[in-house]
């Protein structure tokens, strides 16, 4: 029998339509808070791409009661840590803090959410600052934005999922402090946000800190949701490009999964199917194409660009990637996980195969709740995309429900024809 | 309604959860904590590994688990993962460290697998050539990384001819390295005495450390007790410059004096390195990245390692803003070293100092790392409270002391990789430059 967790859910939604999540938990001294806004890469508008990213920086440079500079020195000079990131659903952000200066996070979150402090100034050294964060990721770094910026664009054809979510310079450099204002506008709204609290508090205590906090901040809300759906692939795709800095071939595919919200019975035997050809010495594709083969240096896989599996919408994909040996045959490597998948799904599991790598998922799974904030950010997004927080006491029952038939029937649906490839080709080769 | 920034609520005093800890006969120490918050158990096993050769070291913690006398690669991967569990290993010039978790139901096994591969590990020939392959391929992934490339630089320049100064070894030694070199450095240095075993989790610390004696009692041999030499004070020079052609950004790096944990300047210069640059609100990160937006995420932290501490200065930085930086570097560290910091800010530093000692031990895994890595210097994790209280008490004299002390820019070595071409000329403005290579 796997384990699960009890965490306790507590869901109040504010007179201005702010949901706020709490799950009280005394066994540390420490909170952590999470505000999630369900905006992200995929609303950006066209012809500001990285805006969504942009923006998240944007909200950390002051607002009416805080000065540039003061969020941040007033959670560390509180104890605390922060930081804030762009997802292609979704934008966080969030501190952990001692246990004390709870209420002090909340002020500094309901402060922004009525509005960052806008300047030019500001918004000429952010698009500085995240032009070297593009510099230090994707740009002086071998494989950078590999395979999450290069596969979208081979998979999707619509703008809002195949674009560079990290953003062109261009782009970046013509972004005004109007759009920022139209961005917070449209998006930015207290109904399409969702604040979690995880950690040592009294449940009512902070209930009321919330009410005090963010109970003024104007009512807006949430903008209608776009439908981002694609259809699915009904040919192979195929793209390459020379990475000059790369020293050794790389190769990522994705195919389609069901929709991760509307479908979570159908979804999850993708999220496991990932782990069984992927997680450890003793899964397939590690095993074949590693141990025996040595046809790669490494392979992984995993369900959703980012590699979130419950904190991504639909379009999204399973990823399977790999480093090759120098001169290394991605043909051989393509064609070896097609059999693989293909004798998955002909032979099914073997004995206990299902069940290990179901008891592994469910490590990682709690591993990941033991964090108070990473409590709060999964309770917030789910939460958001959801309504359903207490999904993640869950998912360790549901990944573990998921059956040998199930796998079989997703490994049969990794076909070349529903398949979008991106090799690199190692320009840095000595 | 007004908006008005909440104060504080009081202190919470730093809570040190407790430690079981029992050293068995064949000289491992055993050190069990109970955190109950997920059933789980972490596992940290640390051996003391100084001087141990570098490429069969890099070439052994990438095959310890691939095979014993009755089990493969595969059978030990799908034992640990029936229980959820998984180990690896990794080392550095200190110590060889094995890390894992698993479902705490699991905690058996784990303990029985680890025993195996601690007591029959047999290096089996084939899966040594894959495994080297793989190594010496993740290497040369890693020599294109200038982040890597700038360590290397920086390493061989301050750590001179002490063994600190190559971490790395080049693909052709690790493909070099047999199953024989294996075997003989297992059997020398894969021993119990002085090492180290931490269990966290949702366990009972005394059950805990009875399942490990009973699982890695046949775990018995001796190593000599190797010790390195201190690392040799910083020699002073000029700037070393890398050449990195065509790269977008330049990496900086400086590396000055620090102390031990258990120096008493340590506390104060913990608050200083804040001050500095050690945390976002600090005056170096609110200068180059919030003011003139030279750089993402600039760093400076203290690095302790059993033979020396140090103070690394570290940043990514436009190509054309390199030599800027610098000077801005160098201004923040002189500012610091010669006029004291103000009220506000120590205060500020110390909070975020105590808080974050908080947040460190607040799961399994921060526990266990916390643990293990204390141990390896012969702290136990009470240390944390007695540094709590020196932090506290840290006065603003103390601080300026030990900034003065440490963080002079005329007591640091620096190192900039980079075009060259670009930057030679901006860095030779601020002071001499030699060029040296990484390869």
């Amino acid at each position: 029998m796997l384990p699960t967790t009890h965490y306790p859910v507590e869901r109040i939604t504010l007179a201005n339509g702010l949901r706020v999540v709490l799950t009280p938990d005394p066994s540390a001294p420490v909170v952590g808070v999470a505000v999630v806004y369900d905006v992200g890469i995929r609303s950006e508008p066209e012809g500001r791409t990285g805006f969504a990213h942009l923006f998240e920086h944007l909200m950390f440079q002051g607002s009416a009661n805080l000065e540039k500079l003061a969020h941040f020195r007033h959670v560390q000079g509180s104890g605390g840590t922060f930081n804030g990131s762009t997802h292609f659903d979704y934008t966080d952000y969030y501190e952990t803090l001692p246990g004390n200066a709870l209420e002090r996070a909340l002020f500094l979150e309901a402060d922004r959410m009525r509005g960052p402090r806008l300047t030019e100034e500001t918004l000429r050294n952010q698009v500085d600052v995240v032009k070297e964060e593009i510099r230090v990721n994707v740009l002086n770094r071998p494989y950078g934005g590999f395979p999450w910026l290069k596969l979208p664009p081979v998979m999707f054809d619509t703008y809002p999922n195949a674009h560079d979510g990290y953003g062109s310079f261009d782009d970046l450099e013509a972004a005004t402090v109007a759009d920022a204002a139209e961005f917070f506008d449209k998006y930015y709204a207290v109904g399409n946000a969702v604040v979690a609290l995880a950690g040592d508090f009294d449940l009512e205590t902070a209930k009321a800190l919330a009410e005090r906090h963010f109970g003024d901040v104007p009512a807006r809300p949430a903008p209608a949701l776009p439908d981002f759906a694609e259809p699915d692939l009904t040919a192979e795709r195929r793209h390459s490009y020379t990475d000059r800095l790369a020293p050794l071939p790389a190769v990522a595919s994705a195919w389609r999964v069901p929709d991760p919200l509307t479908d979570l019975p159908g979804y999850l035997p993708y999220v496991v199917l990932a782990e069984v050809l992927t997680d450890g010495d003793a899964s397939r594709l590690v095993e074949r194409l590693v141990l025996r083969d040595r046809a790669v240096t490494s392979v992984g896989g995993y369900i959703g660009f980012m590699g979130e599996p419950f904190a991504v919408r639909n379009p999204t994909a399973l990823l399977l990637q790999a480093h090759l040996p120098p001169g290394g045959d991605v043909e051989k490597v393509l064609r070896t996980v097609d059999e693989e998948a293909d004798r998955l799904a002909t032979d099914g599991l073997a004995p206990g195969e299902l069940a290990r790598t179901q008891a592994r998922m469910v490590t990682h799974l709690l591993r990941d709740t033991d964090a108070v904030l990473g409590r709060a950010m999964q309770m917030a997004v789910l939460e958001v995309q959801r309504g359903e927080p207490g999904l993640l006491n869950e998912l360790p029952r549901l990944v573990g429900e998921v059956t040998g038939e199930q796998i079989r029937a997703a490994a049969a649906s990794l076909t070349v024809g529903r398949r979008a490839t991106v090799e690199v080709v190692a320009g840095g080769a000595s | 309604m007004t908006h008005v920034l909440p104060g504080l609520g009081p202190n919470r005093e730093l809570h040190v959860p407790s430690t079981v800890e029992r050293t068995l006969a064949n000289g491992l120490t055993v050190l069990a904590i109970r955190r109950a918050s997920v059933p789980l158990v972490e596992l940290r096993l640390r051996v003391p590994f100084a001087r141990a050769e570098l490429a069969s070291s890099s070439v052994l913690t990438q095959t310890l688990f691939s095979g014993t006398a009755d089990k493969s690669t595969v059978d030990i991967a799908a034992a640990l993962q029936s229980v959820g569990g998984a180990l690896s290993s990794g080392t550095d010039p200190d110590r060889l460290l094995v890390s894992g978790n698993a479902l705490v139901t699991g905690l058996d096994k784990l303990l029985d697998i680890l025993a195996d591969v601690l007591t029959g590990a047999t290096y089996p020939g084939d899966e040594v050539q894959t495994e080297r392959s793989r190594l010496a391929d993740r290497i040369r992934v890693a020599r294109s990384q200038p982040a890597h490339l700038a360590r290397v630089a920086l390493l061989r320049r301050v750590s001179g001819e002490h063994p600190y100064a190559v971490q790395t070894p080049t693909p052709d030694e690790v493909l070099a390295v047999d199953r024989e070199a294996l075997a003989d450095l297992h059997a020398q240095r894969v021993q119990p005495a002085g090492g180290t075993l931490v269990l966290v989790g949702d366990i009972d610390p005394d059950a805990a450390i009875a399942a490990a004696e009973r699982a890695l009692k046949g775990w018995t041999g001796d190593a000599d007790r190797v010790d390195l030499p201190a690392v040799p004070p910083l020699a002073t020079g000029p700037l070393t410059l890398v050449n990195r052609a065509d790269a977008v950004q330049s990496s900086l790096r400086m590396c000055l004096p620090a102390v031990a944990r258990t120096h008493p300047d340590h506390a104060p210069l913990q608050l200083a390195n804040l001050i500095f640059g050690g945390y976002f609100s600090s005056r170096w990160v609110e200068n180059i990245r919030e003011d003139k937006g030279y750089t993402y995420g600039p760093h400076s932290m203290i690095e302790h390692s059993v033979a020396g501490s140090a103070l690394t200065v570290s940043a990514e930085v436009a190509t054309e803003v390199t030599a800027p930086a610098m000077l801005e570097t160098l201004y923040e560290l002189g500012r610091l070293a010669n006029l004291p910091p103000k009220t506000e800010e120590l205060e500020q530093a110390r909070q975020y100092a105590l808080g974050t000692l908080q947040l460190g031990m607040s799961t399994q895994a921060g526990l266990a790392g916390l643990a293990s890595t204390y141990a390896g210097f012969g702290l136990r994790l009470d240390y944390l409270a007695e540094h709590a209280g020196r932090l506290a008490s840290a006065t603003l004299a103390d601080v300026a002391a030990a900034a003065a002390r440490y963080m002079a820019p005329a007591a640091g070595v620096a190192v900039v990789l980079g075009d060259a071409a670009k930057i030679e000329s901006g860095l030779a403005s601020l002071g001499p430059v030699v060029r040296a290579s990484v390869d």
